[in-house]
């Protein structure tokens, strides 16, 4: 790797690094907004025009709250739990194609912080770490409220991962590959995976809402049954990356849907509107955050939309109905991809 | 060639660690320290607590967890076998199907036994 490349490659962390950060930020206004519109409210106007500062006064004030390690916790535990939830919500983002190539003084650079070969098992991989954080911030609380919604949050992310990689199997059955980005630049102009993968595309979103812990599936937090859930002894920042930690992970499920499914930085038209590859790059960049907040405004429209699931109800949606619909799945995309060879074999 | 790929990586690790460890230090130095013997008990609404909260848990969440790693093997299985999925043709395609037949098998017998069943 060239001196030239690992500056840029540096540069691009940082950035995606403060995108990710002032999005996340901006989701809880944003969220709070949306809900007070679908709830006939106006919603948070005094902090700046439309308050639109709320977000800096909260992270500001998360800062300097008293931070309260209750005495029967395990001290290095309780602080380790929500380091590490927010550390894998920072770490996914590496492998998402933010955009194509641009080209400056005649060297290409891709708008990819890094395309590994095996991008969406990284993904999983990462992911799998966040419950980690849940759990040991739970359990070393020592209070029986945490125990009990980090238990719930652990059982509920472990399930809806097994129909999460099976609708995911059926995807790389028909791209062949683990690289996201090659994974989107097979999906050029219009050829959108969702047309290929209607029923993977539906469980994958579903399973993105429990690994999120978002409503309908917050069993972890719900306020009537446990107090706070997981994060009830949690007090100044370390609850702010809690709560920071579930907003970048929409994010990332938004631009994972947004990647694996819809076409990514790809639109219709983009090699026909006679514009220069740069130009194409940053367009598509504009397009591909239009795609990534319709998502996080659907995760938020179904929070204020739907009501909580019951515990056996999720159970019950989870093994019962979502995994048997991913090997379903599997099971039409192969004979689908399969149809000439069957037809061969059956009729000769 | 591929390992290079993942200098990015530890970059990313770099500012995301550095970031969590700078924001936990401030937050314990900026905010005040008025602690009390009270303050620092356990949340509980209004009540004294009772016992500790290292308990014996209902059985169904091991279960689960334990029924996770048997399947999260066999999806990790899938894998390879998906990204080569069209150069090993209509015969690895069958392969596969009477391997997650036996996986559908086992499923089968964990919801009959009532393994899942949470009412």
């Amino acid at each position: 790797m060239g001196i030239e490349l690992l500056i840029f490659k540096s540069i691009l962390v940082l950035v995606v690094f403060t995108i990710t950060l002032t999005i996340a930020a901006y989701s809880t206004y944003g969220e709070r907004k949306i809900a007070a519109f679908l709830q006939d409210r106006i919603g948070p106007n005094r902090a700046g025009p439309f308050g639109i500062f709320q977000p800096v006064a909260d992270g500001g004030k998360m800062f300097l709250k008293e931070e309260i390690i209750p005495a029967d916790a395990s001290a290095f535990l309780f602080v380790l739990g929500p380091s590490l939830a927010m550390l894998t919500a920072l770490m996914t983002g590496v492998v998402i194609p933010w955009g194509d190539t641009l080209t400056l003084n005649g060297v290409e650079y891709s708008l990819q912080i890094t395309d590994l070969n095996i991008g969406v098992l990284y993904i999983f991989g990462v992911v799998s770490f966040g419950v980690y954080g849940i759990m040991i911030g739970g359990w070393s609380s020592n209070n029986k409220f945490s125990l009990l919604g980090a238990i719930r949050a652990s059982a509920q992310m472990i399930s809806y991962e097994l129909a999460m990689g099976l609708s995911i199997v059926a995807l790389i059955m028909t791209t062949g590959t683990l690289s996201i980005k090659e994974i989107v630049d097979q999906q050029a102009t219009w050829h959108w995976n969702i047309l290929y993968q209607p029923l993977g595309f539906l469980i994958f979103m579903i399973c993105a809402f429990a690994e999120c812990n978002r409503a309908p599936f917050d069993l972890a937090e719900c306020e009537t049954e446990l107090v706070g859930g997981y994060h009830t002894e949690y007090s100044s920042m370390k609850l702010g990356f809690y709560l920071f930690a579930e907003y970048i992970n929409m994010f990332i499920s938004s631009a994972l849907m947004a990647s694996l499914y819809f076409g990514g930085y790809n639109f219709p038209f983009m090699n026909s509107l006679g514009l220069d590859q740069n130009m194409v790059t940053i367009l598509g960049t504009v397009v591909f955050f239009g795609k990534v907040f319709f998502f996080i405004f659907f995760f938020m429209w179904i929070r204020w939309t739907i009501p909580r699931f019951r515990y056996d109800q999720l159970m019950r949606l989870g093994w019962q109905s979502l995994i048997p619909l991913a090997i379903l799945n599997i099971l039409l995309t192969g004979i689908f991809t399969m149809r000439e060879e069957l037809k061969n074999w059956l009729f000769n | 060639m591929q390992s290079v790929n993942y200098i990015p990586i530890v970059l990313q690790l770099l500012v995301a660690g550095g970031f969590v460890t700078l924001a936990m230090t401030l937050t314990h130095v900026w905010g005040p320290k008025r602690k009390s013997a009270e303050k620092l008990e356990n949340f509980e609404c209004g009540i004294e607590s009772q016992g500790n909260a290292r308990m014996p848990f209902s059985i169904k969440y091991f279960l689960t967890a334990i029924l996770f790693v048997l399947f999260d093997v066999e999806v990790i299985f899938l894998y390879p076998w998906a990204v080569n999925f069209k150069e090993l043709g209509l015969f690895g395609f069958v392969e596969m199907l009477v391997f997650i037949a036996f996986l559908l098998l086992g499923f089968l017998y964990i919801i009959k036994k009532g393994a899942l069943k949470w009412e």
